[in-house]
């Protein structure tokens, strides 16, 4: 068995009183695109600061490309690449310049830095503008920049830290393809964070994040199988009239989740009828739904990822501050 | 997409690669000097002003008879200090820059010491702000000094050891700062003070005994001094005048030599590179 890409053993973060993650354990297989699925706030940028060394874990310990993150920090930074969230691209400097930066501060041999720029530039798509300031590109840009300057040096382990927030579906998309693209040229493993989850489908496994610790790891396909049954939402004239009927007559738990009645049945479409003969509440609108991951999300954590981060402005601003 | 992928290596740490780190550092600082010309410009408007327009006001009150000395003369090895001095801690202001930014984080996760980080940094610095200087030196014409080549290397030579000194103390200061406001506050806090108490702008025989001692203890004291002695062993002044005009520094009844004046300089510098270096090491 070869050595696992990254493995964490109780690893935790505490600021003051406040425990960011809180003993997380997992193991990141050579080869695999691994998710960090979470509402912000959960943990996950925290995570990534400790597996970079940009943080000091408080608790616990972890190893990245088989070093330790505390004690061989230069060896885990020569093999990792990392794109931030937010840009770290410098915009009074050229794409070009930008890169070479790079690769001068990560020694690579002079003889490949410039094969190897061209082919990154190309892969992103900005072979191009390479000689333009960054600060006249657009966001999708900088970000497609930041993702060929964390592959310039060839990293075994690429972080990407939500690396499709705030971008436009076509630039999304467009990344996307450079990960797939990733994974069959390149000897690598992504380990990425995301609080979307049609993009979660894209990993191989994905573990679910949620107040500093993980709830569950699994693949999408058998996290889907395992929440099983269909979701039904319902918008009533009383959804608390409707909650004590869902439960009185037909013995189900029913919560309110983002202004709907919401709960799972293994049949959805038959179940339908009965429940407009039996609930005794008028109903205006119905919906069903074969599983997704949010349902698995709601079914491990109790909550929806949007519902979720509402209720997390302090947790956001946690991870603001330790972003700094 | 093109089948085959080249593959880099990043070798293990070495000195070598921490050379080439201190290297690209000190580069970017230049890129980004060169490629900002509100900057330059910017920069270079205010010892103007000092120098042409309240030196020339000043000079009517000061009577510079037979053997005097034009006062723009006197204030020009200080505002040439007061150049350097400010460009280099805007260039120290750009750590916090870079913070706010994110390149930071773009440097402190690179497999490179911080130490080359920061030695770059306060190189690249030192580098921007002589040239700043070089630009108000090319000045020293219109005021009386001339343009001697000894005078000239001697007053680079201590520029770029000032600056490096300055960029070292603005590094250390600003590396626990998170924003540039908060920077920006603190150097005006600290800047102004060491400005007025280095006899960059007058002289500092005759002062009471309490701002005779703040100077004494002001280490800027010690980087206009030299340059002042420097241009001074180039003119032809009145020995009273000179007494008045460039007094030196004295400890007691000790005048200290110029000599000294730059070992304290150099030994401030590396002092002050350290802290920076230490206080860029921790990590959170």
């Amino acid at each position: 068995m070869t050595t696992p890409a990254i493995s964490v053993r109780g690893l935790a973060k505490r600021y003051g009183a406040v425990e960011a993650v809180k003993g997380v354990d997992f193991e990141v297989r050579q080869g695999e695109v691994f998710g960090f699925l979470g509402p912000n706030g959960a943990g996950k940028t925290t995570t990534i600061s400790m597996l970079c060394t940009l943080a000091n874990p408080t608790g616990g310990s972890a190893t990245v490309a088989g070093f330790d993150v505390v004690t061989r920090r230069d060896d885990v930074r020569r093999n990792i690449g990392l794109v931030f969230q937010d840009p770290t691209v410098d915009g009074y400097l050229t794409a070009a310049q930008n890169l070479r930066f790079h690769a001068e501060l990560y020694s690579v041999p002079k003889d490949v830095v410039e094969p190897r720029m061209r082919q990154v530039l190309e892969m992103v798509g900005l072979q191009d503008r390479r000689d333009d300031r960054v600060d006249t590109y657009s966001g999708g840009m900088k970000r497609r920049l930041e993702i060929a300057r964390g592959l310039l040096h060839s990293p075994r382990v690429l972080f990407l830290d939500e690396p499709t927030v705030g971008l436009d579906p076509q630039t999304r998309s467009a990344i996307w393809g450079y990960i797939n693209e990733l994974r069959r040229t390149e000897d690598i493993t992504i380990f990425l964070t995301t609080h979307y989850m049609e993009e979660a489908e894209h990993a191989d496994r994905i573990a679910i994040i949620d107040h500093g610790e993980i709830v569950v790891i699994d693949t999408p396909q058998a996290l889907k199988a395992s929440v099983g049954e269909d979701r039904v939402r319902i918008q009533s004239d009383d959804d608390a009239a409707a909650i004590a009927a869902l439960k009185e007559r037909f013995g189900i738990e029913a919560a309110v989740s983002e202004g709907q009645v919401s709960f799972s049945v293994p049949a959805g479409e038959e179940f339908v009828p009965r429940l407009f003969a039996e609930l005794g509440v008028p109903i205006r609108a119905v919906h069903v739904a074969r599983p997704s991951l949010d349902d698995v999300f709601m079914s491990y954590t109790g909550s929806t990822i949007r519902d979720a981060e509402a209720s997390s402005g302090m947790a956001e601003f946690m991870r603001a501050m330790a972003r700094r | 997409m093109t089948a085959e992928v080249v593959r880099v290596r990043v070798p293990e740490r070495t000195i070598r690669h921490d050379v080439r780190a201190v290297k690209i550092v000190l580069h970017r600082e230049l890129l980004r000097f060169v490629s900002d010309r509100t900057r330059i410009l910017s920069s270079l408007v205010q010892p103007v002003l000092w120098l042409l327009v309240l030196g020339t006001g000043l000079s009517a009150l000061v009577p510079s008879g037979p053997g005097g000395v034009d006062l723009r003369t006197f204030m020009f090895p200080g505002i040439l200090a007061m150049t350097v001095m400010f460009t280099a801690m805007f260039s120290a202001a750009s750590i916090v820059w870079d913070r706010e930014f994110g390149f930071l984080r773009e440097m402190l996760v690179a497999p490179v010491s911080r130490a080359s980080i920061v030695v770059g940094k306060c190189l690249g610095g030192a580098l921007v702000a002589t040239a700043q200087g070089v630009v108000i030196l090319a000045m020293a014409g219109l005021v009386g000094v001339p343009y001697s080549p000894s005078l000239l290397l001697s007053l680079v030579a201590m520029m770029l050891l000032g600056s490096f000194a300055i960029t070292a103390f603005g590094v250390a200061l600003a590396a626990g700062i998170k924003n540039m406001q908060s920077f920006f506050g603190l150097m005006q806090m600290a800047m102004m003070p060491m400005l007025f108490l280095s006899g960059a702008l007058f002289p500092l025989s005759s002062l009471p005994a309490w701002l005779g001692l703040l100077t004494r203890i002001n280490p800027l004291t010690y980087a206009v001094d030299p340059m002042r002695q420097l241009v001074f062993a180039h003119l032809r002044v009145d020995p009273r005048v000179e007494a008045a005009f460039n007094p030196g520094v004295t400890w007691g009844d000790w005048r200290v030599p110029v000599g000294v004046e730059v070992v304290m300089v150099v030994v401030m510098a590396f002092a002050l590179l350290g802290l920076a270096i230490l206080r860029f090491r921790r990590t959170e």
